[in-house]
């Protein structure tokens, strides 16, 4: 073809062009692999907080206008209230400063248990056993704001997950329990919290699900509730059953997931919408 | 067990403009949800905030069944005089919470 002489030439010209252009185009990949090579240390895993609106950042930051610290308020009076038939105070054992660092630890082994406890089940314990008092009921007021004033202690602190060995079962029955297809609507927790997480779910952020805000006060319940509601929550938002509030599949959650935020810096009283 | 959070500054200058924050515990029950026995919850709302500068009223507000539970109120408010900022609600089932907070307008 008469074509073929005059376009040997051009496409010479063209790999050139190509090759030059890919030199161009790799410089900048090579540039940007190093400087993510650089920042391979840094954490991707998001808060829901960064999810959140600034309005309702701001909410959360002001101590004065985030709901949580009438909570954490009460629940620094309630502290120091002699209840039950033992007449004590949580104040009359415990410590204050003695609470930093509780929220981010926990859950951990119950001391003469073979299950691991939550901080709400070690305040219930204390509740029952110790004050002798009549137990909470479950996502009660005072509970909730005995837990908020704990939580607070830890605000700032990165979770920092206990390493005790015989948490590893319960670790891996959360994990077993996180990937688990449940409901009518057949998704496991991972399907949307770890494959979909950061997309839309009819107009809402997909959170990343780390724990770092609880108790937290969610706007749509007006209310400051635990992370085993949260959990009740998206049970029922995948048309599954819940499981009854004393199960022990929740704090088995609970210790993978914060096993999953491990290093994440601890926010409660968290404002979420 | 009254349960408020107020922000105000502690001091301000004479014909400053300050903002005013405040949050209070409270369910806002509407009176229009039925409860788990299938009856109404009777309503038990806030029916008026009040705030007042040394005795003298600043603003009245008139709440709503539509208002939030825990409702946080900020406005502004000219300093003229030190003394104290006084704010009241009240409502349903003889609510009836007072706090007040000292100010040094100079």
């Amino acid at each position: 073809m008469k074509a073929s002489p005059s376009k040997s030439p051009s496409l010479s010209m063209l790999r050139e062009l190509i090759g030059r252009q890919a030199a161009l185009v790799l410089l900048p990949a090579i540039f940007a692999a190093s400087f993510a090579l650089a920042q391979a240390g840094a954490d991707k895993r998001r808060s829901g907080y960064q999810d959140m609106g600034a309005a309702l950042q701001k909410m959360q930051d002001d101590d004065t206008a985030n709901p949580g610290m009438l909570f954490v308020q009460l629940g620094q009076q309630l502290w120091s209230k002699p209840a039950g038939a033992a007449n004590k105070a949580c104040d009359d054992c415990h410590s204050v400063a003695d609470m930093k660092g509780v929220s981010v630890r926990y859950p951990v082994m119950a001391k003469d248990g073979d299950k691991p406890i939550d901080l709400e089940g070690r305040i219930r314990l204390c509740r029952t056993a110790n004050q002798q008092a009549e137990p909470f009921a479950p996502e009660s007021r005072d509970l909730l704001s005995l837990m908020a004033f704990v939580a607070n202690q830890s605000r700032g602190l990165p979770i920092t997950p206990s390493d005790d060995p015989q948490l590893t079962p319960f670790r891996e029955q959360g994990a077993t329990i996180w990937g688990r297809r449940q409901g009518q609507l057949n998704l496991s927790c991972a399907m949307c919290h770890d494959d979909n997480a950061g997309k839309k779910l009819a107009g809402v952020t997909i959170p990343e699900a780390h724990p770092t805000a609880y108790p937290i006060y969610r706007l749509e319940w007006q209310a400051l509730g635990s992370l085993k509601r949260r959990l009740r929550n998206c049970l029922v938002g995948v048309r599954a059953e819940a499981y009854p509030y004393e199960a022990s599949e929740y704090v088995a959650l609970e210790v993978f997931l914060m096993d999953r935020a491990k290093g994440m810096i601890f926010e409660s009283p968290g404002v979420r919408p | 067990m009254t349960n408020v959070l107020i922000n105000a500054p502690k001091t301000a200058k004479k014909g400053e403009m300050i903002e005013l924050k405040t949050l209070i515990m409270h369910p806002m029950e509407t009176g229009f949800r039925p409860g788990t026995n299938g009856r109404l919850i009777p309503r038990n709302i806030i029916e008026r905030f009040t705030a007042s500068w040394n005795g003298a009223e600043i603003l009245r507000m008139d709440f709503s069944p539509a208002i939030a539970a825990n409702p946080f109120v900020s406005f502004f408010a000219v300093a003229t005089e030190s003394g104290k900022i006084t704010f009241r609600w009240t409502g349903d089932e003889g609510f009836a919470v007072e706090e007040s907070v000292a100010i040094d307008v100079a």
